[in-house]
């Protein structure tokens, strides 16, 4: 028996793998619950309406993918071209803390669409800014950025944790360990009213529509294509590898710095060390379901949102702990590996 | 006569490519048989199944009378079957000893006998005529060396039957040589020999007999003394080819030179103060075993790596500072020496790899975003003119054969009208139909007026297509000789560091 790759894909496997993926898993996962002795079927309905079976839980749903679009995509970019950024977490708390800051002081004052922008801007500037440190490192040294984006995850948390408790901590918070509050005219209106759901989803379905202009119709998108495909091949077309890493590890990183910024001024209005339920880790999950396409992250981000916003409501109907909602999306990353080798691939005797 | 190996009725698909169709041929106790076939003929397939790797469709394989097991490469080996691969599968980092012990002791004995292995290969080497170091490491060792290795491996194992994989793909000629000698000599102790080559006049001066393949099927078995080389290639190949000689014609003013060009890395000196002048209209060959500096100075050539020491020189200005990017504005084009690791990307589509190394001039991009049409339409001009088939613009660029990756490759250059080109082992690899097509081409682009530097292990194209030629040896360049006064047993003296001679001027 071997295996071998398959020429061309045909597009009713790569439609059905991800399905089938998501099944298997859930299939796999009922295994859990019937040891928590619960019925996997009540379970899973539980969960179907906890996250969109009324108005609130669609909404808190979309609420939650928001964040989860824009790590996506930052995965996504740098993983197409071989960068691998396991950093999302720490940009995305970078953003979030300096849109904090700049929001408190700097642009309180500013007329509120020209704050929002300069704020956006800034926690992307600042979740780009983190990973230069780790891309240079990689173009000038070779170190891996696996190794440095993750443990810089780490510095960057205890590093916020500094700030809100020491600088940047609220007087006004009551002894909590939270920043100062952005102004509220830069708070990003609401896209459904008494909902938490704000235009920041807009904004992310934009942005994964513009990656993918990026990536299927620009020179910098084939570029950072070719670099991800065959390095050797793409140094000797000429393209210029060093540049066009790190022009991707900027992308990246300012996506991911969004990520943060867009949460502050869209739910919280400021930041703690628990604000981010690992939103850059998860999406590395949600890049990987969606195969890295941009449309696949956005689908990807509302799954994977469903899946914990719906744990939540059927923890507490059925008393299966939440906690399944983890198990689900890491099953959930292995099935879907394992369903793009059968895409890929096929298996010949 | 007995038969000590006969392949039965073998049949192998891969889909809808029939590999091996309806092969029956059998081997001879003490002969040198030879698998003549060009490039996806069917040879290796043919071995693998020998050999146990696939598992064919229909067909029997039987040593000694006795019905191999399929698919079980471990009972070949214990029914007196070894094989030496083209790619040799020796760890670098260990010794001679331990790469021929590797997979011979049973895993569960605390410890080996290396005493008895060595008194063993000694023996060996000395019955079979393969000197070589049990202690030294195989990163020290030459090719040739190593492939003594290999073949002791083989013997070891009590191989009685000995399969060799374009063996000489890797030797210089006087080392092929040795290397016929020696098989000569291990069949008159008993051994028989089946030898795969695409090379005719080895397969003249090595074996007993030839069986020809050609497109799966077995097309001909000849005795080597009852036929002619021609006759060989017309039966490989099908029809008569033949590959375009270059006419005479002066060359033009110098546009590429080198002079005491050299390259460090670290303590290795890659390439030793080199020379050599490239004109318009004319071809230069570069001779020479593969991993003598060749690869070194395809980098040099395609801007990836700098010289340390001496000039390299475009119409007399400094080339070296160029990046890739810059030489293919200059009019340089490259043709790399892997085309699927470097010259085109396998996963992109036809039309991609067109334009990759032009996708930021303003013919294929505007405003940072790619002109597909114009990019599309370029593809589309390369298919038509330079035959590529196989594909449309859309095709994953891997699913090109390999004669028509490359015609992409050069297509691409060509249709610049470059002033220079590097070819770079243009032809290996490919059919002979294929190689003609590319000859045809370099030699038009040469009577354009473009200045080639060819590197090639192929003696037979060097001699066909340059107007001088170069040996390169452990970094070092010859003096060039002219190409009416070379034959293939000056250039072999030359690859092998001999180039002292009267006539080398």
């Amino acid at each position: 028996m071997r295996i071998e790759r398959r020429q061309d894909v045909p597009w009713v496997i790569a439609a059905l793998a991800p399905i089938l993926a998501i099944l298997a898993s859930l299939c796999i996962c009922s295994g859990l619950i019937i040891m928590a002795k619960v019925n996997p079927l009540t379970a899973y309905t539980e969960m179907f309406y906890g996250a969109l079976g009324s108005r609130l839980a669609i909404t808190e749903t979309l609420t939650r993918a928001i964040p989860l679009i824009f790590t996506g995509l930052a995965a996504a970019v740098a993983f197409r071209a071989r960068l691998w950024n396991i950093g999302a977490e720490g940009q995305f708390y970078v953003g979030a803390l300096v849109t904090a800051w700049i929001g408190h002081g700097l642009v309180g004052e500013l007329p509120a669409p020209f704050g929002v922008i300069v704020l956006l801007l800034g926690g992307m500037l600042a979740g780009a800014l983190l990973l230069t440190g780790p891309a240079l490192l990689r173009l000038h040294f070779g170190v891996d950025e696996v190794v440095t984006t993750l443990l810089l995850n780490f510095i960057t948390i205890l590093f916020v944790g500094m700030m809100v408790e020491g600088p940047l901590k609220d007087p006004m918070g009551f002894g909590w360990p939270q920043s100062v509050p952005v102004a509220r005219n830069v708070m990003l209106p609401d896209l459904i009213a008494r909902s938490r759901l704000h235009i920041g989803l807009l904004l992310a379905i934009f942005a994964a529509g513009l990656v993918w202009v990026v990536q299927s119709r620009t020179v910098f998108g084939a570029e950072s294509r070719a670099i991800g495909l065959n390095p050797r091949a793409a140094m000797f077309a000429g393209i210029p590898l060093p540049q066009t890493l790190f022009l991707v590890a900027l992308l990246s990183g300012g996506l991911a710095g969004l990520a943060g910024a867009v949460e502050v001024i869209g739910v919280t209005g400021y930041v703690t060390t628990t604000m981010s339920p690992g939103f850059g880790y998860t999406g590395i999950v949600v890049a990987m379901l969606a195969a890295l396409h941009p449309a696949g992250v956005v689908a990807a981000a509302v799954f994977v949102a469903a899946i914990f916003v719906g744990a939540d409501a059927m923890s507490r109907a059925t008393g299966v702990p939440s906690f399944i909602a983890d198990v689900i999306m890491s099953v959930s990353l292995l099935t879907m590996l394992t369903a793009l080798l059968f895409a890929n691939y096929r298996i010949k005797r | 006569m007995t038969r000590v190996l006969e392949l039965d009725h073998i049949t192998k698909r891969f889909g809808r490519l029939i590999a091996n169709d309806d092969i029956s041929l059998h081997l001879n106790q003490g002969e040198i048989l030879s698998l003549l076939g060009e490039n996806g003929a069917g040879k290796t397939t043919l071995m693998n199944i020998l050999f146990g790797h696939y598992i064919a469709d229909t067909g029997d394989v039987r040593v000694n009378g006795q019905v191999l097991p399929p698919g079980q490469p471990r009972a070949a080996i214990n029914a007196g079957v070894g094989m030496v691969h083209q790619h040799f599968t020796l760890a670098g980092n260990l010794t001679v000893l331990d790469n021929i012990l590797i997979g011979s002791e049973r895993l569960y004995k605390l410890r080996s006998d290396r005493a008895g292995a060595m008194r063993k290969i000694a023996k060996l080497a000395a019955q079979f005529g393969l000197p070589v170091n049990p202690l030294a490491r195989i990163a020290d060792l030459s090719v040739g060396e190593r492939q003594r290795v290999e073949i002791l491996k083989a013997l070891y194992r009590q191989a009685r039957i000995l399969i060799l994989d374009e063996p000489t793909a890797v030797l210089a000629r006087p080392e092929a040589e040795r290397l016929f000698d020696t098989l000569r000599g291990m069949t008159a102790g008993g051994l028989s020999i089946i030898f795969i080559s695409h090379k005719l006049h080895e397969v003249m001066a090595a074996s007993d007999r030839v069986v020809v393949l050609r497109g799966g099927k077995l097309v001909a078995e000849r005795r080597t003394s009852e036929t002619q080389p021609a006759e060989l290639a017309e039966l490989m190949v099908g029809h008569r080819v033949s590959r375009p000689r270059r006419e005479n014609r002066i060359p033009g003013a110098p546009v590429v030179a080198a002079h005491g060009m050299g390259l460090k890395e670290g303590n290795e000196t890659r390439l030793d103060t080199i020379d050599f002048v490239v004109r318009e209209g004319e071809i230069l060959g570069i001779v020479g075993v593969s991993g003598n500096g060749q690869a070194t100075l395809g980098r040099i050539l395609s801007g990836l790596i700098r010289p340390t020491s001496g000039t390299l020189t475009l119409d007399g200005n400094d080339l070296t500072h160029l990046t890739p990017r810059q030489m293919i504005k200059a009019g340089l084009a490259r043709i790399p020496e892997d085309r699927q690791a470097e010259g085109a990307i396998g996963a992109l589509a036809l039309w991609e790899n067109a334009v990759l190394e032009r996708l930021q001039e303003p013919s294929f991009s505007r405003f940072g975003f790619v002109r597909r049409k114009a990019a599309i339409d370029f593809a589309k001009g390369l298919i038509a003119r330079f035959d590529i088939r196989g594909g449309t613009v859309d095709t994953r660029t891997s699913q090109l054969s390999g004669g028509n990756m490359q015609k992409l490759i050069l297509g691409r250059n060509l249709a610049q009208e470059p002033r220079f080109i590097l070819a770079n082992q243009p032809t290996r690899g490919l059919d002979e139909g294929a190689i003609a097509a590319v000859h045809t081409e370099l030699l038009a682009a040469r009577g354009k007026g473009a200045a080639i530097l060819l590197i090639t292990e192929d003696l037979d194209e060097a001699l066909g297509l340059s107007d001088r030629i170069q040996a390169i040896v452990k970094g070092r360049l010859s003096a060039p000789v002219l190409a009416e006064l070379a034959n293939p047993q000056t250039l072999g003296l030359m690859m092998a560091g001999v180039w002292d001679m009267p006539d080398a001027h």
